[in-house]
């Protein structure tokens, strides 16, 4: 009857066989992590390789003299009377600071008209000297230190992005000016240096990407994460805790639970249609507001920080429970003193990862015209704004192709929130894991 | 007539705490409890004893309404404490189990410090005015569960750090910072050592001057030791129930005998 001995240093065929099986589950586990891993360099890699240099930017550096003859005729250093000086009377103060440093420092231009010259400054330069004197008038009459913005084909050349073939064949850039921009940047001049303002200047139109920067967006963004975090903490949370803690188990409550997983799958741009016929044209709150962002994003989070939510009480074991219900406490105490304690790390990660879900939103935005161009930063909920993605998708359907660097720019300061964001909802975890 | 009183006193001192007619208890259409007909004396220690799955546990727990949290058990029947029915409509479970207390099956120390632990159910009642008279409860029950010695250095370190059998006694410990007028106590010796063990039932023995104790038990010997009163139940029914002293000598029930003899269960 019984079985001949075996020896345990010789490992029987089906050990061997369960081996195997083993080491080949383990070889696709290990494939598939690598797969992940490659997909997500080559994603990180072309972002970062398009997008870094979209905080790096171009300047022309020359001392630029202020003269008050066209600057400030009366003398008198009225704001109203000098607001009547347009952008363009500034860009003609530019051009000759340009024209007068290259003459000074001995450069020759050639091939070049005296407009081709004044053309590799950025538009958007005069705007920002003019608003720089109407803040400060005493400067009139002064010679400051002024980086003006380098036209963005020039700010390009230094990029890689354009070429001398290239700027053979385009209509914006000539060979030369790109002769003159290297002279320049031998002496000084020019030079290519980090770019505070991608983060913190609002967009500009389609011929200044030069000057379009992520300021209003990433306001837009924080006042909408705001509205979808103070709406969808507090119900989502009372919410689960209701169902899962309260409810009685009933027909009724099943078919809450069924809508909510409906509702966690429902395509985002269903949301951004409910929020236009809800939020704009019946509650006619203003488009493009945070606001009405904020709303339709809370809506779309809520069942995707619900289902996780409950699942984390879900997840605490029931002898808690039994726990303090046997030492009297009631329902109510049980739930806030032991089970939403013991629940607040997963619910939390489900909430964190709610937001960063709705920070990367774009579709249900675009339906509530958060896709507008605005140049002024929103003071508050109700004031037009855009929002990251949406500036990220902008970009993209601009014509030039400085956009396209800073679209994943734009992409790499989006993924930088998320990434702080998960940080974040891992160090809160474990925060909370440890107080047991 | 002296006499008289003092055997009419005697029969005072332990007055019917629980008394518990035709309880039937439904787990959906399992038939769990099977018309129990029971008189829980105050001050007095009652054994339920019986093979696994006749159905001590959810008597136990008919008898502070635990039961109501699970969804699909239904109870009938009448179960009076004091006279007063712990079913009917006006009672708040909540201020019931107030005075009913329970020591489960399994460990399950809140996964706070032993401290709040035992503190918790004094300070949800409101039973302390300081900190100082919570020090003392705590300190009071802690030491009533056999416990204080072991954990006095380390009052704010995790309960659920303890071992399963300390973690036991910090039960107890908690049930018994509440003062129930009843502590119920399910195999509170499952998991404890013979030495925690005879400080349990040194306890129980303790408590039996002020409380009414019920005490499941898989160990004749326990039951023997610790209890005036025994109840044997098997597949539902109570089978059989009297002085401690009686049913492990002179069983009336055939299955009792074999129980008790180890030939069921
Ligand atoms: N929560 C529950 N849901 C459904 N049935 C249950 C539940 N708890 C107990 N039962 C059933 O009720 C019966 C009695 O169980 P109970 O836990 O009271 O037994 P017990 O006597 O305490 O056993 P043990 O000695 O093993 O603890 C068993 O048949 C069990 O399957
Ligand atoms: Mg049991």
């Amino acid at each position: 009857m019984t079985a001949p001995r075996r020896s345990l240093l010789a490992p029987d065929p089906r050990t061997i066989a369960r081996n195997r099986a083993e080491a080949r589950f383990r070889a696709y586990g290990l494939g598939a992590v690598g797969v992940a891993l490659v997909a997500l360099a080559v994603l990180l890699l072309s972002i970062f390789g398009n997008g870094s240099s979209a905080f790096y930017q171009t300047y022309l550096e020359v001392p630029v003299m202020l003269p008050e003859k066209s600057l400030d005729k009366s003398g008198t250093r009225d704001i109203e009377v000098m607001k009547k000086v347009t952008t363009v009377g500034y860009a003609k103060v530019l051009k000759t600071a340009l024209d007068e440093a290259i003459e000074a420092n001995g450069i020759i231009v050639e091939g070049l008209g005296k407009k081709d010259v004044g053309n590799m400054i950025s538009d958007e330069a005069a705007a920002q000297l003019r608003n720089m004197v109407l803040a400060d008038p005493t400067l009139v009459g002064q010679t400051i230190a002024f980086e003006m913005l380098a036209n963005g084909r020039i700010d390009g050349y230094y990029k890689g992005r354009v070429t001398r073939e290239s700027a053979a064949l385009d209509s914006n850039v000539s060979p030369a000016q790109l002769d003159l921009a290297d002279a320049l940047a031998e002496k000084g001049l020019l030079a290519t240096r980090f770019n505070l303002d991608f983060i913190t200047a609002p967009d500009a139109s389609d011929q200044r990407p030069e000057a379009a920067g992520l300021g209003v967006a990433i306001l837009g963004s924080f006042y909408m994460m705001i509205v979808v975090l103070a709406l969808s903490l507090p119900i989502g949370v009372a919410t689960a805790v209701y169902l899962e803690e309260f409810a009685v188990k009933n027909r009724f409550t099943d078919v809450i639970e069924v809508n909510i997983s409906n509702l966690a799958a429902v395509p985002s741009i269903v949301f951004g249609i409910l929020g236009l016929a809800i939020f704009i044209n019946f509650a006619h709150l203003p488009q493009s507001a945070p606001i009405v962002g904020g709303l339709v994003l809370t809506l779309m989070t809520l069942p995707r920080i619900i289902i996780p939510a409950r699942a984390a009480l879900k997840a605490v074991p029931p002898s808690i429970r039994d726990a303090a219900l046997g030492v009297g406490a009631s329902r109510m105490q049980s739930v806030f003193h032991h089970v939403l304690p013991l629940a607040a790390p997963g619910i939390l990660t489900g909430m964190i990862i709610g937001l960063a879900q709705a920070l990367g939103e774009t579709a249900p935005l675009l339906l509530i015209g958060m896709v507008a161009f605005v140049r002024d930063y929103p003071g508050g909920l109700f004031d037009p704004a855009t929002a990251l993605p949406v500036q990220v998708y902008n970009w993209t359907q601009r014509a030039d192709p400085a956009f396209v660097e800073r679209a994943s720019g734009a992409i790499i300061v989006l993924l930088i929130f998320l990434l702080i964001m998960n940080t974040a909802a891992i160090v809160l975890r474990r925060r909370f894991e440890r107080r047991w | 007539m002296n006499d008289m009183r003092v055997s009419e006193s005697a029969v005072g001192a332990q007055d019917v705490k629980i008394s518990a007619r035709k309880v039937q208890v439904f787990y959906g259409e399992n038939h769990a409890i099977k018309d129990v007909d029971v008189e829980i004396l105050d001050r007095t220690v009652t054994a339920f004893i019986g093979p696994s799955g006749c159905g001590k546990s959810t008597f136990l727990r008919c008898l502070n309404r635990m039961n109501d949290t699970i969804p699909i058990c239904r109870v009938e029947g009448d179960i009076m404490l004091d006279g007063e029915d712990i079913y009917d409509r006006r009672v708040d479970p909540v201020q019931l189990r107030a005075k009913v207390g329970m020591v489960f099956q399994k460990p399950n120390p809140f996964p706070k410090s032993i401290y709040d632990n035992v503190a918790y159910g004094p300070r949800i009642h409101g039973l302390t005015r300081n900190k100082a008279e919570l020090d003392e409860v705590v300190e009071q029950s802690l030491r009533r569960a056999a416990l204080w010695n072991e954990v006095k250095d380390r009052l704010h370190a995790p309960g659920t750090g303890l071992s399963g059998g300390q973690q036991q006694r910090l039960c107890i410990a908690r049930a018994v910072a509440t003062s129930p007028e009843v502590l119920l106590m399910d195999e509170p010796c499952s998991a404890l050592d013979p030495i925690a063990t005879a400080q349990v039932e040194e306890l129980i023995d303790e408590l039996r001057a002020n409380f009414s104790v019920v005490i499941v038990t898989h160990s004749m010997q326990q039951a023997a030791r610790v209890s005036q009163k025994t109840a044997f139940f098997h597949l539902g029914n109570l089978v059989e129930y009297g002085e401690t002293g009686d049913i492990f000598t002179r069983p009336q029930d055939p299955r009792t005998e074999s129980y008790i003899s180890g030939r069921i269960g």
